[in-house]
């Protein structure tokens, strides 16, 4: 296990990303080709389009599948709340998750009563999708 | 005739001679395509599958780097060690337990128990080794830390030997077998990555709800530390004498729970009217997360030794037990408590007085248990 591993299984071929972008090239070449080619041989023009457009939706389907894969690579992780209360007046706040931070710790005093205040609440929250409705 | 006469002319003008002179190419690669697939067809469509599960390796591979790289960033920062900590860190992802022989079952139990003794205690001792700085709540934290790493590793090391397993013998029903678990695999190793910050953090999981409600209970009330790793206090509701048990924490902890039940029940000579355990489940598909439920039995995971010394417990003295679940998926489980997951423990509270109301007299005791990793939750 060494210390280059996860920047290798991130890393793009940079070979793979030639092929592509002179597969494009090549695909681009054909399409400018085919419109100088259309008045005098339309049929000779009709293939060098199919074969320009056919290349040039394969490689950027490849590109797109390369982005996606460096997408799905990343984990996103929600933000934590503490709730921080207090239990003689009731005043309550909301903070980023600190470390250190635990629910029924003691922390800071109240800015009203100056009473200890305890944290009560360590959660996140998750914007859920909204869900296909199915008759289940 | 009229019709055909017109049809031979349409066709002639849709389609002007431009595949005629090269026509015989889309023929034959029409041919080619069609016989190739004929006899290759199983193969290419081994390489699609190959392609799919090499898609998720390599996302596993880059979790799993970044496990080990948070655990030794968690201990550098916390345990202050004086060298390098990776390499005991490497160390420790490979290591292994292996579980007792069960060709005779009888008194396997304690046989699983002791060598999840000596697991336990040996973690323990290669944590302390790696980050000396380190208190015991850092200590129980970095445990776990360490052992969603390790559990990516192996993850990552299994679904990898069956990948090469699959492209060196060219087994379809191999490739296919991984390509049809890898949904599921890969949730599991996406839930074990986001309870690596958690861990390292001391953030409460979704396990922990059971040991939350149990908080919430004894929170304010006189505590004593009970064997093993958990407290109890004596709380009176609607009453009753409730002797409220949980893990202690805020270090990540599950305790033994079988033990503590089997103290308190000692204690009162069996004399215990009712007990209530609280635990998250897995929830299906399809249900809510957060979702409050009741039943019998010993509401506990993990390997089952709690579970075998609780039931021997209420047996011994015909204690009648309920249990009350939070519903969560996997995922749930072991990343940060959802606000969900958080907003049911005031659900499962009531139902815990019901049950209490329903099931015992006043001036009965009972024993409320809340079993789960209590990272992040106090006392």
């Amino acid at each position: 296990m060494s210390k280059t591993s996860s920047s290798a299984s991130t890393k793009i071929s940079s070979f793979v990303l030639v092929i592509i972008f002179v597969t494009l090239a090549f695909s681009f070449a054909a399409l400018a080709l085919a419109v100088y080619a259309y008045p005098e041989h339309p049929d000779f023009a009709m293939y060098l389009i199919v074969i320009g457009f056919f290349a040039a939706s394969m490689a950027a389907y490849m590109l797109l599948q390369m982005r996606r894969r460096l997408l799905r690579l990343r984990i996103e992780l929600p933000p934590i709340t503490t709730t921080i209360e207090c239990r003689k007046c009731g005043f309550k706040s909301v903070r980023e998750f600190q470390r250190g931070d635990y629910i029924f710790k003691e922390v800071e005093p109240c800015q009203k009563c100056n009473e200890k205040m305890l944290i009560t609440a360590i959660y996140r929250e998750v914007k859920e999708k909204p869900k296909e409705s199915f008759p289940f | 005739m009229n019709i055909i006469a017109l049809a031979t002319v349409r066709s002639q003008v849709a389609q002007p001679d431009i595949f005629g002179e090269y026509s015989w190419i889309f023929n034959l690669l029409f041919y080619i395509i069609f016989v190739v697939f004929i006899f290759y067809g199983q193969r290419i469509q081994m390489y699609v599958m190959l392609r799919e599960v090499e898609g998720s390796l390599y996302k596993l591979k880059y979790i799993k780097d970044k496990g080990r790289r948070i655990a030794i960033e968690t201990i550098k920062e916390i345990g202050k060690p004086q060298t390098d900590p990776a390499a005991r860190v490497d160390r420790f992802l490979e290591y292994f337990t292996i579980a007792p022989q069960s060709l005779d079952p009888a008194g396997v139990v304690w046989k699983l128990e002791h060598i999840l003794d000596v697991r336990d205690t040996r973690f323990k001792d290669e944590v302390k080794l790696m980050a000396p700085s380190a208190d015991e709540t850092q200590t129980n934290n970095l445990e776990n830390t360490l052992e969603a790493a390790m559990a990516l590793n192996y993850i990552y090391k299994v679904v990898r030997h069956y990948y090469l397993l699959g492209k060196r013998t060219l087994s379809l029903y191999i490739i296919m077998q991984l390509q049809m678990i890898l949904p599921l695999v890969m949730r599991e190793a996406e839930a074990y990555a986001s309870a690596l910050k958690a861990f390292a953090y001391g953030q409460p999981i979704g396990d922990g709800v059971g040991a939350l409600v149990a908080a919430k209970l004894m929170y304010g009330h006189e505590k004593r530390k009970i064997p093993k790793d958990c407290v109890v206090a004596t709380v009176p509701i609607e009453g009753r004498t409730a002797y409220v048990v949980k893990a202690e924490g805020p270090g990540g902890n599950v305790g033994k729970p079988g033990d503590a039940i089997k103290t308190v029940i000692e204690e009162n000579e069996g004399k215990i009217a009712n007990i209530i355990m609280i635990d998250a489940a897995l929830k299906l598909e399809g249900e809510e997360v957060g979702e409050v439920a009741e039943g019998v039995g010993a509401a506990i995971g993990g390997p089952g030794v709690d579970q075998f010394k609780i039931e021997e417990s209420i047996l011994k003295y015909r204690i009648p037990i309920n249990a009350v679940i939070i519903k969560e998926d996997i995922g749930d489980a072991v990343s940060p408590m959802r606000k969900e997951i958080f907003d049911a423990v005031d659900k499962a509270i009531e139902r815990i007085k019901q049950v209490i109301l329903e099931r015992t007299k006043e001036g009965d005791k009972i024993i409320i248990t809340g079993v789960g990793n209590t990272i992040g939750i106090g006392q």
